[in-house]
C-alpha cells in the first residue's frame, strides 16, 4: 500500500530523512518509531504530499506523491502533530468543511460526519466551539478529521501525545478497530505504544532507518536468549531456596539463576536461558513438580526500551568512531 | 469549482465569525459616513450662497459630492485592505491549519481563489454601507446613477488587485502583524506613487506614476470605464494572484 524508496530530505542545513527505504502492506498497522528529531514528521508529511522528497520516491496506493499529488491526498487521512484545527468553528461545522475539502458528495457529508462523532466519541461537543475544547478532545477532533473521508492509509502523527491515561487507551482502541480497512502509519516515541497497538515497526535514528521488523522478531533477534522472573512460594513447611536453586539450574537450558528476593516463605528468582532456548515452559513444570506453588512467572528486560536504546546507542557509537577516523585523517593531512 | 466555494464559504464565516467584519464595517460605516456629512454639508452651503449672490452656476452632484466621496473610499480602502488579509495565510501557517488545506485533495489555485474571493466579496460588502449614504442623496436629489455604477466598479476593482498584493504578503509569513503592516506599506507606496508626475515628467516616471493605484482609480470616479484602466488592474490582480500561487507551492519546497 506504501512504497518508499531511497527516501532523502533535505532542508537548507540539515538533512532530514537520508536514504530511507520501506513497504507497508494493506491493513498493517506499521509503528514509526524513533527520538525527537528523526525525522518522522519529515517523512509522514512527504507521503502526505506536505513536502517534497529531495530525493528517492514515495508511493502511496500505486501513486507517486511527486507524479500524481491529487489521487495520493484522495487516499489518505493525515493527523498531524498539532490537529489542525479552527478555534474558531464549531466541531460539526469544521468536520462538514473538511468532509466536502476532502471531497466527499455534499449528500453523504452529514452521514458520515455523524458516524465519525460517533466513533471518535465526540458526539457530545458537536455544536461546542473547538478553541474551547480540552486537549484530549481536540486530538479526537483530529483523528475524526483524519478518517472522514474513509481513506485507505491513514497518517497519525503522535496521536496520543497530551492524552490522559484513559484517553491513551481508548485512542489505541480506536486506532486498532481502524486496522483491517486501513492501512495505518503511526509515529511515537513512546514504546510501550508501539508494543500494544502495532504489527510492525520501524525504527529511525538520526534520519536513518535503523531497523525495521515484526515486534515480536525484533525482539526475539535482539535478545537472543531469554530472561524470566519466576516467583515461587511454598504453602507447607518453610521454604528453602537453596533447594529450589538447584532445581532451576538442572532445568535444561538454563544458564544462570539469580536470587532476587526472599520474604516469608516466597522468594522470587531471575533465571537467563542460553542463547536461542526458550525455557519459560520447563521452569513451570520443574517448580510444581517439586512441590511448589507457582505464583508468577513472566519474561523480563529487553522490552522495546532496550532494544530501541541498543539499536541508537550502537548507531552513536558507529558514528563516534566514524568522527575519530575523520580527525586523525585531518591531524594527519 | 467546488473546491473554491468550500474554501470561500469557509472563510466568510470566519470573517463573520471573528469580530474582523464587524469591526471593519464600523470602521467604514463612521469614518465614511463623516466624509458624507462633510462633503454635503459644503455641498449644501455653496448652494446656499450661490443663491444669496443671486449667481446661477449649476450645481451638480455628481461632481461635487459623489466623485471626492469615490475617492476617498479609495484612499479607506487603503487602510481596510491590509486588515482584511493579512490573516488568511499568516493565521493557517500559524496555527498548523494550512497542513490540513495542503494535504487535502485541492490545488493550491483553488485554495487562493476562494480566499481571495472571500476577501473580495468581504471588501464589497463594506462598500456596500456606502449605499445607504448613496441612497440619502438619492431621495433628496437627482443624481446620475451610472457614475455612481462606474465608481463602484473602480473601488472593486482597485480592492480586488490591492487584496491580491495583501495575500500574497500573507503567503510570506506566519505572523500576523508582519503581513498586515507590509501590506499597508505596499498599499501606501502604490497610493503615493504618482506623485512623481507632479516634479519629473521623464520616461521612467511614467512608469512610476503608472504604477500608481490610484491614478487609475481617477477616471472611474469621474464615471469613465476606461479599458486601460480596467487592463491595469485586471493585470494587477492576476499578477498577485499568480505569485500568491507560486509562493504557496514554495512554501512546500522551502519550510
Amino acid at each position: 500500500m506504501i512504497k518508499v524508496e531511497g527516501l532523502t530530505k533535505r532542508y537548507a542545513r540539515t538533512l532530514a530523512v537520508n536514504d530511507i527505504s520501506f513497504e507497508v502492506e494493506k491493513g498493517q498497522i506499521v509503528g514509526f518509531l524513533g527520538p525527537n528529531g528523526a525525522g518522522k514528521t519529515t517523512t509522514m508529511r512527504v507521503l502526505t504530499c506536505f513536502l517534497p522528497p529531495t530525493a528517492g520516491t514515495a508511493q502511496v496506493a500505486g501513486f507517486d506523491v511527486l507524479e500524481q499529488p491529487l489521487e495520493v491526498k484522495k487516499r489518505i487521512g493525515y493527523l498531524p502533530e498539532t490537529p489542525p484545527l479552527y478555534p474558531d468553528m464549531e466541531v460539526g461545522e469544521y468536520l462538514t468543511f473538511v468532509g466536502k475539502l476532502k471531497g466527499l458528495a455534499s449528500a453523504d457529508v452529514p452521514k458520515r460526519v455523524k458516524e465519525v462523532c460517533d466513533r471518535c466519541a465526540i458526539t457530545d461537543v458537536r455544536m461546542k466551539l473547538i478553541g474551547k475544547l480540552s486537549k484530549g478532545y481536540r486530538q479526537r477532533v483530529g483523528l475524526a478529521q483524519a478518517i472522514l473521508h474513509n481513506p485507505d492509509v491513514l497518517v497519525l502523527d503522535e496521536p496520543t501525545s497530551g492524552l490522559d491515561p484513559k484517553q491513551i487507551i481508548e485512542t489505541r482502541e480506536l486506532i486498532r478497530s481502524l486496522a483491517g480497512d486501513h492501512t495505518i502509519i503511526l509515529s511515537t516515541h513512546i514504546l510501550s505504544e508501539v508494543e500494544h497497538s502495532c504489527e510492525r515497526v520501524i525504527i529511525i535514528n538520526q534520519g536513518k532507518l535503523v531497523a525495521q521488523d515484526t515486534v515480536t522478531n525484533l525482539t526475539n533477534r535482539l535478545r537472543g536468549s531469554e530472561q524470566v522472573a519466576l516467583e515461587i512460594q511454598c504453602t507447607n513447611g518453610a521454604l528453602n531456596h537453596g533447594d529450589v536453586r538447584q532445581r532451576l539450574e538442572q532445568v535444561a537450558g538454563v544458564s544462570r539463576v539469580v536470587l532476587k528476593d526472599t520474604k516469608d516463605n516466597r522468594c522470587t528468582f531471575e533465571v537467563e536461558s542460553l542463547q536461542g532456548r526458550t525455557i519459560r515452559a520447563e521452569l513451570a513444570r520443574a517448580v510444581v513438580n517439586a512441590g511448589l506453588d507457582l505464583n508468577e512467572l513472566r519474561a523480563v528486560g529487553f522490552s522495546l526500551e532496550d532494544i530501541f536504546l541498543q539499536l541508537t546507542a550502537s548507531e552513536k557509537a558507529e558514528t563516534k568512531a566514524e568522527t575519530k577516523e575523520e580527525a586523525k585523517q585531518e591531524a594527519k593531512v | 469549482m467546488r473546491n473554491v466555494i468550500v474554501i470561500f464559504t469557509k472563510e466568510m464565516k470566519s470573517y463573520f465569525a471573528s469580530p474582523i467584519a464587524y469591526l471593519l464595517l464600523t470602521i467604514f460605516a463612521v469614518i465614511f459616513g463623516f466624509f458624507f456629512y462633510t462633503f454635503t454639508r459644503l455641498f449644501v452651503l455653496q448652494g446656499m450662497q450661490m443663491q444669496m449672490m443671486g449667481r446661477g452656476m449649476p450645481m451638480d452632484v455628481n461632481e461635487q459630492v459623489i466623485r471626492p466621496l469615490l475617492s476617498n473610499a479609495s484612499v479607506l480602502g487603503l487602510f481596510l485592505i491590509p486588515m482584511i488579509t493579512m490573516r488568511l495565510y499568516a493565521e493557517e501557517k500559524r496555527s498548523g491549519t494550512i497542513e490540513l488545506l495542503m494535504t487535502s485533495p485541492v490545488r493550491d489555485l483553488e485554495i487562493v481563489l476562494g480566499k481571495w474571493l472571500a476577501a473580495l466579496v468581504l471588501y464589497a460588502a463594506i462598500l456596500g454601507i456606502s449605499g445607504i449614504n448613496m441612497g440619502i442623496l438619492f431621495a433628496f436629489g437627482r443624481p446620475d446613477w451610472k457614475p455612481v455604477l462606474v465608481g463602484f466598479l473602480g473601488l472593486l476593482l482597485q480592492g480586488g488587485c490591492l487584496l491580491a498584493v495583501g495575500i500574497f504578503i500573507s503567503t510570506l509569513t506566519r505572523n500576523q502583524i508582519i503581513a498586515g503592516g507590509a501590506t499597508f506599506a505596499v498599499c501606501l507606496m502604490l497610493w503615493v506613487l504618482d506623485w512623481v508626475s507632479a516634479y519629473d515628467q521623464s520616461a521612467w516616471a511614467k512608469v512610476v506614476s503608472y504604477l500608481s493605484v490610484v491614478t487609475h482609480f481617477e477616471p472611474f470616479s469621474k464615471g469613465v470605464i476606461d479599458t486601460k484602466d480596467v487592463i491595469f488592474y485586471l493585470s494587477m490582480i492576476f499578477l498577485g494572484l499568480f505569485l500568491t500561487v507560486r509562493s504557496v507551492e514554495s512554501l512546500r519546497w522551502r519550510s
